[in-house]
């Protein structure tokens, strides 16, 4: 299960980078979308894959049978914020392509020296 | 246990949620931010004194007992730097009233000013490796805000790659969290100061070492991470400036500081040394930018780059005087370079440019703006007795009790170039043929010119007062050098 | 261009009322299973959404006259000052108490403050997905 979850991390950190090297300011949102998945995903994974064992110690639990539920709460609370900070990114997005009038990174390279 | 270690970081909270609801009452809005930045102010000062007398103050969140529960730790390091950053909140709040525009303060200006102040205040006071992580997701959060806050051009440009870059680098930051509770199982810093010196593998712990050196030096722009910063750092208007300098790479080199000394000290031969490798190439680049550029926003921001390497450079050395000097040139380093831009700001409105080439002849018209700024620039270079110096010998002391003293000679050489580029926006700015200015009104003048002025006085009273200042400095060294009783504190709970 | 949209006009009628009591459902199992008042603030606004999507921005506006910056504004107070309601007892932040009671038509119930922090962040979210949604929204 730790094999296919690596792999799984690995292809979607792949493809977050093949996004967020495009030029299109959608895909790069999406890429780091991507990314942070992956994050969580990693996070997740090196806590233990815990199976179907529940996260609580009850009676007659042995600690072997049991779930660590602190990767749990850790990526519920990254998921949080990269949700947030996702939604910031696409309202800043929009705003700048209403603004500047462009999605493309080319025309946004350089600084005010340049204009 | 004591809860008034949490007040600097729940009042700005409470308060800015209590300004989002009425965006459109300015003076109401600027009555109450100023109040909640006094009140943490004192707070934060009741707090250091406390830590000062009673030791170390801690709390765990949710009553949980120390490992399990999320630790809130505040030692004389951190309740220092919690001060002097609702001091700094305090100024940028009264620079705000005259600089910032009306527009500005309708849209939540204030309420994003204090969410920063909370992130930062946590950042330095949480004893919990994830716990970090969010509240510096609370500050970035409330730095995007700010960023583009006002959205002119410049900022929307610029901040989608300041966005882009933190959200890469919170993205590591998780990748490296999950890492150390791989390898470790815990993540409160008192704990893994506990079990990493159990671990034999060192050379996955090296690996996390760096790993987290590169996550924390996104924020802090260290070489070569440090790429984003000018550029986006030129964007948004001065008083957010004044607030991100002296903040926000601060809590990068705080995290630095903290991992460094407290459980990353396994293979110090390799991390430290390539901390002090790192930190000198950070300096060495931040003078070529500030010798590079003749824009007032960005010679100073450039300055930002190379105050972050020579506090990091005193922290490799992992010895007394180097550690202390870190810290005193921190919290200097905070301060001046909030009263630089402040003063820079008040010469950008005046000639309606930030360009040096068009300014000139300001000396005749404005003294006291001119001899202020010229007793920052030396503070900023560290001449005697200004608030520079003393920091900035015990780090140079440290090189050379240490074992990279070439970094001491790297130090004491680039002090001039940093006393050059200062003294180069005196030369252009003050003296020479007198330029054209914009009509400046003589209230909005005084406005900006009283917090900066004050500013420069604390920080010229933190030189001259050093030896005043040394108990707190030392005792916070002390639990830096000895991670023991840091690890007594928090399990005493 | 004008569609017909009369079908989803329907639909959103009965299904707006099913995620509404499902995010209430969600939010009071949060107490003990999955769910919460994250969840729970998502689904609301999801249906907030779902009857922009159908009737318009403006129409919704009317009929759900609630400024969502003072109800993110109002839910950050809630969740904190149940958090800070643990200074005046003296015990860490955070700390939250809970007891038995026997409620009418419940049975045995157990009460929470933890409830109460909850519902700050229900609002907290509610008020952040409809601002941002508002925002991108509204000029069109």
């Amino acid at each position: 299960m730790e094999i296919i979850m690596s792999v799984v991390i690995g292809f979607l950190f792949m493809a977050a980078v093949y996004l967020m090297l495009s030029k299109s300011l959608i895909r790069i949102i999406i890429g780091t979308g991507l990314l942070s998945h992956g994050a969580h995903l990693l996070l997740l994974t090196m806590g233990g894959l815990g199976g179907e064992s529940p996260p609580v110690v009850a009676d007659g639990v042995s600690v072997s049978d049991y779930a660590d539920p602190l990767p749990q709460a850790l990526i519920l609370t990254a998921i949080v914020i990269s949700f947030a900070v996702t939604s910031f990114f696409l309202v800043v997005a929009y705003r700048a392509y209403q603004e500047l009038g462009t999605d493309n990174m080319e025309l946004l390279k350089g600084t005010e020296d340049h204009e | 246990m004591s809860n008034l270690l949490l007040f600097p970081i729940i009042i700005p909270l409470i308060i800015a949620a209590a300004l989002m609801l009425f965006p459109n009452k300015i003076k109401m809005q600027r009555l109450i931010a100023l109040l909640g930045a006094l009140l943490t102010l004192i707070s934060s000062v009741f707090l250091l004194f406390k830590v000062y007398n009673d030791g170390i103050q801690v709390v765990t969140l949710g009553s949980w007992p120390a490992p399990f529960g999320i630790s809130m730790v505040s030692d004389l390091f951190s309740s220092l730097l919690v001060v002097t950053t609702s001091l700094i909140v305090l100024f940028v709040v009264l620079y705000s009233f005259p600089t910032i525009g009306i527009k500005r303060e309708q849209s939540f200006y204030y309420p994003a000013v204090l969410f920063l102040m909370t992130g930062v205040n946590g950042a330095f006071t949480t004893g919990d490796i994830f716990n970090l992580f969010v509240f510096v997701e609370v500050l970035l959060m409330a730095s995007y805000t700010l960023i583009v806050h006002g959205g002119e051009r410049q900022q929307l440009r610029e901040s989608i790659k300041y966005l882009l870059v933190n959200i890469i680098s919170s993205a590591l930051f998780v990748a490296a969290v999950a890492f150390l509770y791989s390898v470790t199982g815990t993540l409160n810093m008192a704990d893994l100061a506990v079990k990493i010196p159990q671990i034999e593998n060192t050379g996955i712990l090296t690996v996390i070492a760096v790993l987290f050196l590169v996550v924390f030096g996104f924020k802090a722009a260290i070489f070569p991470l440090y790429f984003w910063l000018p550029a986006s750092y030129h964007a948004p208007p001065m008083p957010i400036l004044a607030l991100f300098g002296a903040l926000l790479t601060k809590v990068g080199v705080y995290a630095i500081m903290r991992t460094y000394t407290l459980f990353f000290t396994m293979n110090t031969g390799f991390t430290h040394e390539l901390l002090a490798i790192i930190a000198i190439l950070t300096i060495l680049a931040g003078c070529v930018g500030a010798l590079a550029y003749f824009d007032v926003k960005k010679i100073i921001i450039y300055n930002i780059i190379i105050a972050v390497g020579v506090i990091l450079f005193g922290v490799s050395q992992l010895n007394e005087a180097g550690v202390q000097g870190s810290i005193l040139y921190l919290i200097h380093d905070m301060m001046i370079k909030a009263a630089l831009f402040f003063l820079v700001g008040i010469v950008a409105v005046i000639f309606g440019t930030s360009n040096l080439r068009k300014m000139g002849g300001l000396m005749k018209t404005y003294p006291v703006l001119g001899w202020t700024y010229l007793v920052a620039a030396f503070g900023l270079a560290g001449i005697p007795p200004l608030s520079g110096f003393p920091g900035k010998l015990l780090i140079v002391q440290g090189g050379f009790e240490g074992p990279q003293f070439w970094g001491s000679i790297v130090i004491l050489a680039t002090s001039l170039i940093v006393l050059l580029s200062a003294v180069r926006i005196f030369i252009y700015a003050f003296w020479g043929e007198p330029v054209e200015t914009k009509p400046l009104k003589k209230p909005a003048y005084n406005a900006m010119l009283f917090p900066s002025m004050i500013l420069v006085a604390v920080t010229v009273f933190f030189g001259v007062g050093a030896e005043l200042f040394m108990p707190f400095v030392s005792g916070a060294a002390e639990v830096l050098l000895n991670p023991s009783l840091y690890i007594e504190a928090v399990f005493k709970e | 261009m004008k569609t017909n949209d009369v079908m989803l006009q329907t639909v959103t009628k009965v299904v707006t009322f099913i995620i509404l009591m499902f995010a209430v459902h969600i939010f009071f199992a949060g107490h003990y299973t999955p769910g919460g008042g994250f969840v729970g603030g998502l689904l609301t606004a999801s249906a907030i959404v779902l009857l922009m999507l159908a009737f318009g921005i403006q129409t919704v506006k009317k009929i759900v006259p609630v400024n969502y910056v003072v109800m993110t504004s109002v839910g950050l107070l809630l969740a904190i000052a149940t958090a800070a309601a643990s200074i005046l007892f003296d015990v860490p932040f955070f700390t939250h108490a809970y007891d038995y009671f026997d409620l009418p038509l419940f049975g045995e119930t157990s009460l929470h403050s933890a409830m109460l922090f909850d519902a700050g962040v229900y609002l907290v979210v509610v008020g952040v997905t409809m601002t941002i949604i508002q925002t991108i929204g509204e000029d069109e």
